[in-house]
Formats: C-alpha cells, structure tokens, sequence
C-alpha cells in the first residue's frame, strides 16, 4: 500500500480537530466542524481550504507559449501576465486529461496549476510534447497552496477587489503571497500560493481573520451546487471536451491536440451530454447511479443551499435541455429528477 | 449541535450500531453516537412503511449524510408501529439527540428472545474500544 502523502499544513488540521481521510493519495481534512456548517460559511462568509495537495507545473521559455498553445484547449492568446484562464489539457480524441488553471506569470513563463491525482500524468505529457525552447519542472513541493472562498473573503484578508481570472503578488501578515482571483466555490475569493515554509504561518494569519476552516466534503458540495465538473467524476480522458459540456474552453479555431476530433463532434453535435440535475422526489442520488433512457450520476450529493439532491450526469443529447425529467435508480427505488442550468444554486434563491 | 457520545445503560445494543429500548413487547429503534459520529450530519431518512415487518440483522430502512448512505439494521424482529416523522423531515435530529427524538422507528417485537442476544451497554463500549 502506498505511503500517504501530507501536506505542510497537516499538524495544523490535527490541531483544528480535521478529520482526516484519504483523497488522491494524501490525507487531508473532509471536515472540521461539519461539511452543512463550512459549506454555509462559505456561501455566506468565508472558509478557507488547504488545496496544497494540487500541482503546479511551470514551463518557461521563449518557446513556452507556443508549446502551450498547442496542447491546451483554450485560447492562450487572450492571456497577458497578470492573467488566468480555465483550460484542458485534452488528448489526441479530445478527450480531457486534465482540467487546469494556467496563470501567465511573465511574458515567456507559465504556471499550471493541475488537479493532485493527475499531477504525474500531466507531467509526461507535457514532457513528451515539450519543443525546444521550452522548460516544464513540476514545482509541485516547492508551494501551498489555500483557497479563501465566500462574500467576505477579500474583505477578511484586506486584498483589493480585482476581476476573476486575475493574478497579483501581494503579502499577508508580512507572508509573500501570490493571489489568484480564482477558485471552485462560484464565490468571491481568493487561491493564495505561497512558498511551502511558509504554509504555517499563512494558515494561522487567515484563520485569525476569522475564516472558517474548511475540508473536502465542503469544496465538493460547493462545486456541485455550481454545476463544476471534477475531473475522475465528471470528466476524464474517455469523454471528448465537447460531450463534456466544456465547449467554451475549447478554441477549435486554433490548433491543438485533439482539435480535429472536438471539431467533428462540435459539427454534427455529441450524442452524449453532461448536465446537471436536481431531485424532484426527496433522494439523494450518488455517482454510478443509472438513468433511465441510457445515461448516469457522475457525482452526486445533497445540496445544503436548496436542501434537495443534486448532481451531474451524462445523458443522451435528446434528454439534455432543461426541465427534462430523468427517472434516477436509486439502490432499485425509480426517483424522478429533473435537468436544470447550470449553477443549479444561484445567489438569488438564497 | 452534535450530541456528545453516549451509550445509556437502559437500551440494548446491535453490533452494526443500532439500539433498541425494550418496554413490554414493545421496542423503539435508533442508531447509536458511534454510528451518527461516523456518518456526519444527516441529510435523508428512508424509513419503512408503517404496518410492515422488519427482521433481526436485516436492513428496514436508510439514513444518509452529505457523503455517506447507510443501511439500518435491525436488532429485532416485528410489526412497525410507527415511523418518526420527525425525522423524516428534519434528518439532523439524530445528530441532536440520537437516543431522544432522534428515535427512528417503534415496533411490537414478534420474538422476544432475541433480546438475548443483542448487547448491553457495556459490552457495546467494549466492542467499539476493541475495534
């Protein structure tokens, strides 16, 4: 059995009471207080998550942006420093590898932040691809990495207001920090990197802000009520970007790996879509479950915002528009759901 | 708010985590402090209909959390009498007070020697240190 992997904050979750369990080969807090009350602070406060587990890749040189244009999916070209951008590295069937963020860092130097399970797959790969003039080193150890998530976060840690999708280096209680308007919630907030050592004394400076501590159970929840996909649930190598409903990330007017296959599948429309759903009988349903009609639950949960069953599936195109109903087999019992827009949670209904 | 652990001497104990407080040929159901602890808040209960039977060491029912589904074992066999529609409606009582109105069903029991073979409190505690 492999060793589990800690991150620099681990004593700190110990300490916070965190029950730790097992997630992508490290262990890692599901909760502290309880994933109702932490997913509420962060709808209606802020909480803050260790996500130290994730990667980060960076790839640098003259060639670097060429080289990323050509195996990520979305449109590096829109990037300037200062920038982020939702992208995927896809697959020559255009199917996802990984779902990232890339921050362009400077002008010639770019950082990937991947998901933990993916981290040494997307490493070969981009090695693999790499043309010269590019360098990719996985900096994953060197840095920690905390969400701070919810209404008040920016107001909490005294950062500025600045447009989603932005980056800048700031400091926190003297801790250099880098801050990406970024995040997994559909809230404000904030992804604050810093150097590994310093992971400590960032955790203590939030917290002291009055951030609520947060674990896993609460960040999937917050995802699903917005409708995010998480990459080994909701998407993966085995479905194509457009089935997965990720078109908007995909620029099939550039090329890149796995374009021809997303253009073909763009063009005479997928047979499969991923959607959102929500319960219309009180069920919760959970991923594997089948549909009726040929599709299946890719997560799903409780929603603590609207307090019925949520979730994402994959389902023929012709049960794919909003306010379909879908009968779900709940352990045997036919529970009737119905397909919604996504986010499934939005602010007003609160 | 979360109950703190208990096991009360007065009920009788299922190793699966269930309990059953016997008053004549009568018995209330429920899941133990252990068994709520593991599970987290609850968030559905799937209760059997009232009127039909449930069998010692067979599921009657669900109760889940946000991450977790959960079969009810039975400690006993019987007739349902009565679910607790409190908590079909409001799941977190079991967390609140899970020996109280936490309760989850109320049956006539149809053997009562099986009563033997269930656990008292101590043994239960036993169990749980043991696992």
């Amino acid at each position: 059995m492999q060793t589990l992997r800690r991150t620099p904050l681990y004593d700190k979750h110990v300490e916070s009471g965190g029950r730790l369990v097992p997630f992508a080969g490290w262990e890692l807090p599901v909760q502290y207080e309880g994933v109702i009350p932490e997913h509420r602070a962060v709808r209606t406060d802020a909480g803050v998550f260790d996500v130290s587990h994730m990667g980060e890749i960076e790839v640098e040189g003259p060639s670097a942006h060429a080289f990323l244009q050509g195996v990520l999916s979305n449109d590096l070209e829109k990037l300037s420093p200062g920038d982020a951008q939702y992208t995927l590295l896809t697959n020559d069937e255009g199917g996802i590898i990984d779902d990232v963020i890339v921050y362009r860092t400077d002008e010639h130097r770019y950082l990937l932040v991947v998901n933990a399970a993916n981290r040494d797959t997307d490493f070969r790969w981009l090695v693999e691809h790499e043309q010269r003039g590019s360098d990719v080193r996985d900096v994953s150890d060197d840095y920690a990495l905390l969400a701070v998530q919810g209404p008040r976060a920016l107001e909490r840690l005294g950062l500025p207001k600045a447009r989603p999708f932005t980056w800048a280096m700031s400091e926190l209680d003297g801790i250099e920090v880098m801050v990406g308007r970024t995040g997994y919630t559909g809230e404000e907030g904030v992804e604050l990197a810093c150097m590994a050592e310093d992971a400590r004394a960032l955790w203590d400076a939030v917290l002291g802000r009055g951030v609520t501590p947060c674990g896993l159970g609460a960040r999937d929840t917050l995802r699903l009520e917005v409708g995010y996909p998480l990459h080994g649930n909701d998407i993966g190598p085995q479905w194509d970007a457009i089935s997965s409903d990720l078109g908007w990330a995909c620029a099939l007017g550039k090329e890149f790996s796995g374009v021809a296959r997303l253009r073909e599948v763009a063009e005479r429309g997928p047979e499969r879509k991923r959607v959102a759903f929500r319960m219309v009988e009180d069920a919760i349903p959970r991923q594997g479950m089948p549909i009726e009609g040929g599709g299946e639950v890719t997560s799903g949960s409780f929603s603590p915002m609207l307090e019925v069953g949520i979730g994402l599936a994959y389902v023929p195109t012709a049960m794919s528009e909003a306010g379909t109903e879908l009968t779900i087999d709940v352990r045997g019992r036919p529970a009737r759901a119905e397909v919604v827009e996504k986010p499934i949670y939005r602010k007003k209904e609160a | 708010m979360a109950a703190i652990e208990s096991y009360p001497d007065e009920l009788r104990y299922h190793p699966e985590h269930d309990w059953a407080r016997v008053d004549g040929d009568e018995a209330v159901l429920g899941i133990t402090w252990h068994a709520v602890d593991a599970l987290g808040e609850l968030v559905h209960y799937q209760p059997p209909e009232a009127g039909g039977t449930v069998s010692k060491d067979a599921s009657y029912g669900e109760v889940e959390s946000v991450k977790a589904v959960s079969d009810l074992i039975s400690p006993l066999s019987g007739e349902v009498l009565e679910v607790n529609g409190g908590v079909v409606s409001a799941p977190e009582t079991v967390n609140d007070d899970p020996y109280g109105s936490g309760w989850l069903i109320r049956i006539r029991m149809s053997d009562p020697s099986e009563l033997d073979s269930l656990l008292d409190a101590e043994a239960y505690r036993k169990l749980l240190a043991d696992q």
